[in-house]
């Protein structure tokens, strides 16, 4: 299969890479790029673990191929914090007991980062419909919601 | 026998105490971070040099003989490295793990037949994962359709060409024994009523999010195999898979990688293990295998329970529990990995935390054309507390007694610890009556019961269950042997080990024989290890031992890590504490006895200025041999490693008058859910959830939460929404995702109240108890009769799960129609 060229910006660094068309986002995001903590649960579209954030705006890498990512600004878990300077979403999790296995947690962090840029302030409802869309098999999604709270009053404070 | 001569000693050496320094805080994870910021390593974040990809070519038949396979086109694709049938892999492998007796043969890849759809017909290795799977395309199979057994009753009576393993004989049963324990005929003949009901459990699994999979290479140099996995057990057995792949042992080293969940599915994910590695010696590449979601709901060797209960319970009128006769066959699937450990499980607890004179049980294990079972979150006596508490309710309801105060009558008393139930196990510890207590006030019962008398006024049908479930916890391995009709394999040893080490500079490593499932082994080790040493815990590091490398291990499952990991721990912190108190006596001159530990270091009692600390002293262990104790045995450095075993187990009865004491130290819990139905639809949505839990002395009460309530929403799956439906022809019909239901945020309750009871165990060190898997099974009965209860008014009885909205409908349907 004749491979594409594809220019792209992942976490802030640019890429220029040849892929195959068919080739999978959350693949060349994990193998080309080696950025394996976009994890892959069911490679159907269903679970949101492969969430990324593409443009600003979830999408789930299983579903992306890479050519449709050309000239895009992608961002994956590994950009959203260190272990040093962590995101208030990732503290959170961490203080809320917002992760078990850890395996969906890249996609909950993104789902999730998405829409506390989009509402600061949402809701408990509001967080179950932004969630609606990631599974977790591990936490009963009590604790995720409580991270997200606290997640969201602790970026609200920082903009003040 | 005498209760003293049945029950052996505790070894316990850590005493619970009033207060601690380090246990029983709700410490953050040490396990996050990595997690946290995407650099957790899991089975198919391993990347070797080198590496090449598998996929399988999956049965589209549930039974049928292979009659050829044609592979040239796929071996003519480009990239392709291997294209590999049965045939081929016997050449280099020998069938799968398996403890049932007589076993079962399995193979990674089928041998001349096929007995579930999704199994592995052949394997393709390529340059990657893409190519792999068009080159399964173009394998061409001929099959030729068995008769597909489907059914678990019609699997009784199989013969002929329906029968999947004919060198076993001429039937599916793969195993059928009764077992009386007790009085059961005169308890029965002397009961004023018997409740009988047929109860249907149905077949789902614990689905983690992350699928089994395995990185596996070999090295012709050294003829050793090394395999990268999501797998458990590897320090307890991984020797079978050597077994299977034709080496010795020690020319196989398992390494654990992070596991995306398991829930007991990857207790010995032994077949992406051996799949890899088969395929790596063939190809002389590292191979990575990583199930698809659709591999592993068809293929992953971890479907659970799969029940018929023909049940009968004997009681008096004032409500008195007498005796529990089942009649359970249990569909395993295609093949029998564990045997009927399932049902020695269901043994340990099978009367509840209820005062039950006499039991009988008599098992039928079938075979059919469906993906084996394994483990899932209660292995079994989920489904045992199902039943009892169905029971139960039935008893109430047929007496006219509520549901509390049943319960209340028949329960063990705290001062009958330690109790034996019929089966022989031992009930270590408890207090029923203070959960259920503790449970009536967290739910706010009187008052939704008097809610509920309102709504139900107002035409809303809204329901609270009770259920009073035992949650055993540490097993013993008698458990996977007691019901074998043939002796072999009987294994008395399920301990699990830590090595400790304190370097020169001051700081602790625990290396974990066990791997990491999605529970918090590195955060107990922590806190337990800094508990023993006074130590501050980012002082502290964990990791994880390969099996070249591990010491004997079972590792998690059957809610036994926590437990196995502080008693390891203790015993390798016991070795080093009295080295250090040694060493500083020495340089203190001062007496051990009047030693104590203390913020890190060792210090005089009443003086704690006059100190050492154990960075001091462990700088002087490592380099300072000359001021140390003239000792031959204190050598330098500081290491211990411990083993420590099961903290209280015995041998089944050659006479089956009983089974030994094998899964003792008891949990207890109680849940009370409750709920409305929406009759039009068959919706149930939560207006409260509350479980209270009774794990022992409590490590970490926020990681146990998190257990219980993550727990509860498998079990709102398991009760509502989960089902592996395979249609007439052994077809599943609902393989991924989009069809097979696990319940996301929206279905799971927004506020699951947890409470806790602390009753420590007599046996274990600290007096912890696990609590991995409770949540799971107390929701299920829990909700049964919540619903039940909603549905009241028009008289429907819970008898199967999953009640999802379609059953719950035809269930509302039939009860109009019958009014
Ligand atoms: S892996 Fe992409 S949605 Fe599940
Ligand atoms: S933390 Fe394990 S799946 Fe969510």
């Amino acid at each position: 299969m004749d491979s594409v060229k594809i220019a792209l910006t992942v976490n802030g660094r640019r890429h220029e890479r040849e892929v195959e068309p068919r080739r999978l986002l959350s693949d060349f995001l994990r193998e080309d790029l080696r950025l394996t903590g976009t994890h892959l649960a069911c490679e159907h579209g269903v679970c949101g673990s492969c969430t990324i954030l593409m443009n600003g705006q979830t999408a789930r890498s299983c579903l992306t191929f890479a050519v449709m990512a050309d000239g895009a600004e992608i961002t994956t878990i590994e950009g959203l914090g260190s272990v040093e300077n962590m995101h208030p979403l990732q503290a959170a999790f961490w203080e809320k007991h917002g992760l078990q296995c850890g395996f969906c947690t890249p996609g909950m962090l993104m789902s999730a980062l998405e829409l506390l840029r989009e509402n600061p302030d949402a809701s408990s409802e509001e967080i179950h419909q932004a969630l609606a869309g990631n599974l977790c098999r591990c936490t009963g999604y009590q604790t995720i919601v409580e991270a997200v709270e606290a997640a969201a009053e602790t970026m609200r404070g920082a903009e003040r | 026998m005498t209760l003293d001569a049945y029950i052996p000693p505790s070894r316990q050496t850590e005493k619970p105490r009033e207060s601690y320094q380090w246990i029983g805080k709700s410490m953050k994870r040490v396990e996050d971070p990595r997690l946290l910021v995407g650099r957790g390593i899991f089975a198919d974040d391993i990347n070797l040099p080198e590496m090449a990809h598998a996929a399988i070519l999956r049965s589209p038949h549930a039974h049928a003989v292979i009659k050829s396979i044609d592979k040239s086109k796929a071996e003519a694709l480009p990239g392709v490295l291997c294209v590999m049938t049965g045939a081929d892999a016997a050449k280099y492998t020998g069938p799968l793990p398996s403890w049932a007796n007589p076993p079962v043969h399995q193979h990674c890849i089928a041998q001349d037949k096929v007995r579930h759809v999704g199994e592995a017909v052949a394997a393709v290795v390529a340059e990657t994962r893409y190519i792999a799977e068009d080159a399964c395309d173009l394998i061409e199979v001929a099959y030729e359709p068995l008769p597909a057994v489907v059914d678990l009753e019609a699997a009784l009576s199989s013969t002929g060409d329906a029968v999947l393993h004919p060198y076993r004989g001429d039937t599916n049963v793969a195993l059928a024994r009764t077992f009386t324990f007790g009085t059961v005929e005169e308890d029965f003949a002397k009961a004023d009523r018997v409740i009988e009901r047929r109860f249907r459990w149905p077949r789902s699994g614990g689905t983690p999010m992350e699928t089994h999979g395995a990185v596996a290479s070999y090295d012709p140099g050294t003829g050793k195999f090394t395999i990268h996995a999501n797998t458990s057990m590897y320090n307890y057995c991984g020797w079978m898979i050597a077994d299977s792949l034709g080496v010795p042992a020690h020319k196989l080293n398992i390494i654990p990688t992070l596991a995306g969940g398991s829930f007991g599915a990857k207790l010995f994910s032994h077949k992406p293990c051996v799949l890899a590695a088969t395929l790596a010696r063939a190809t002389d590449r590292p191979v990575k295998f990583m199930e698809d979601r659709i591999d592993n709901t068809t293929g992953c060797d971890a479907h659970g329970s799969d029940r018929v209960y023909y049940a009968k319970l004997a009681i008096q009128d004032d409500g008195t529990l007498l005796s529990l006769k089942t009649h359970i066959i249990d569909d395993y699937g295609a093949y029998f990995q564990f045997g009927v450990g399932q049902h020695g499980n269901a043994l340990s607890q099978c009367v509840g935390p209820y005062q039950i004179n006499s039991v009988e049980v008599a098992l039928e294990a079938v075979l059919t054309n469906k993906c084996q079972q394994g483990a899932y979150r209660g292995f079994g006596s989920e489904v045992a507390n199902f039943v009892i508490e169905r029971l139960v309710d039935g008893a109430a309801a047929e007496l006219g007694m509520d549901v509390v105060d049943i319960r209340r009558k028949n329960f063990i008393t705290p001062d009958q610890f330690p109790y034996l139930i019929p089966t022989g196990n031992m009930y270590d510890s408890g207090n029923y009556q203070a959960v259920l207590d503790e449970a009536l006030e967290l739910s706010e019962y009187e008052s939704w019961r008097a809610k509920q008398a309102e709504m139900r006024k107002e035409g809303r049908y809204v329901g609270i269950g009770v259920a009073t479930c035992q949650e055993r916890s540490v097993f013993s391995t008698t458990e996977f042997w007691m019901w074998n009709l043939e002796p072999g394999g009987e294994w008395t040893s399920s301990p699990d080990a830590v090595s400790l080490k304190i370097d020169p500079t001051g700081k602790a490593f625990v290396t974990l024989h066990s791997p990491f499932w999605g529970n918090s082994p590195e955060t107990v080790a922590v806190q337990v290890l800094a508990e023993q040493l006074t130590l501050d815990p980012s002082n502290i590091e964990v990791t994880y031992s390969d099996s070249d490398h591990g010491f004997n291990s079972t590792g998690p499952g059957g809610s036994r890590f926590t437990v196995m990991v502080a008693g390891a721990v203790v015993g390798a912190a016991h070795q080093l504490k009295k080295k250090l108190l040694r060493i500083a006596g020495h340089l203190m001159e001062a007496d051990t006895a009047d030693l104590e530990f203390r913020d890190g270091a060792v210090s005089l009692k009443g003086a704690p200025d006059k100190r050492l600390t154990i960075a001091e002293l462990a700088n002087t262990a490592h380099y300072f041999r000359l001021d140390l104790p003239e000792d031959m045995d204190l050598t330098s450095g500081l290491d211990a490693s411990y083993v420590y075993d099961h903290p209280v187990t015995t041998l089944p009865a050659k006479d089956n008058s009983h089974l030994g004491i094998f899964y003792p130290i008891m949990g207890h819990m109680c849940h009370i859910p409750v709920i409305e139905v929406d009759i039009e639809t068959g919706k149930i949505s939560f207006l409260n959830y509350a479980a209270v839990h009774d794990c022992g002395t409590m490590v970490n009460p926020m990681t146990l939460k998190g257990h219980v309530r993550g727990g509860v929403v498998n079990g709102i799956g398991s009760a509502l929404m989960e089902h592996y439906h395979y249609d007439e022809t052994g077809q599943l019909q609902n393989s991924l995702f989009t069809d097979y239901l696990v319940p996301s945020i929206m279905e799971s309750p927004s506020d699951i109240k947890i409470g806790h009871v602390v009753t420590p165990s007599p046996f274990t060190e600290y007096g912890i108890k696990g609590g991995g898997e409770g949540g799971r099974m107390g929701a299920p009965p829990a909700l049964a009769a919540a619903i039940e209860d909603a549905l009241r008014p028009l008289g429907v009885t819970i008898d199967e799960l999953p009640l999802s909205p379609n059953r719950l409908r035809r269930l509302i349907r039939e009860a109009q129609g019958r009014s």
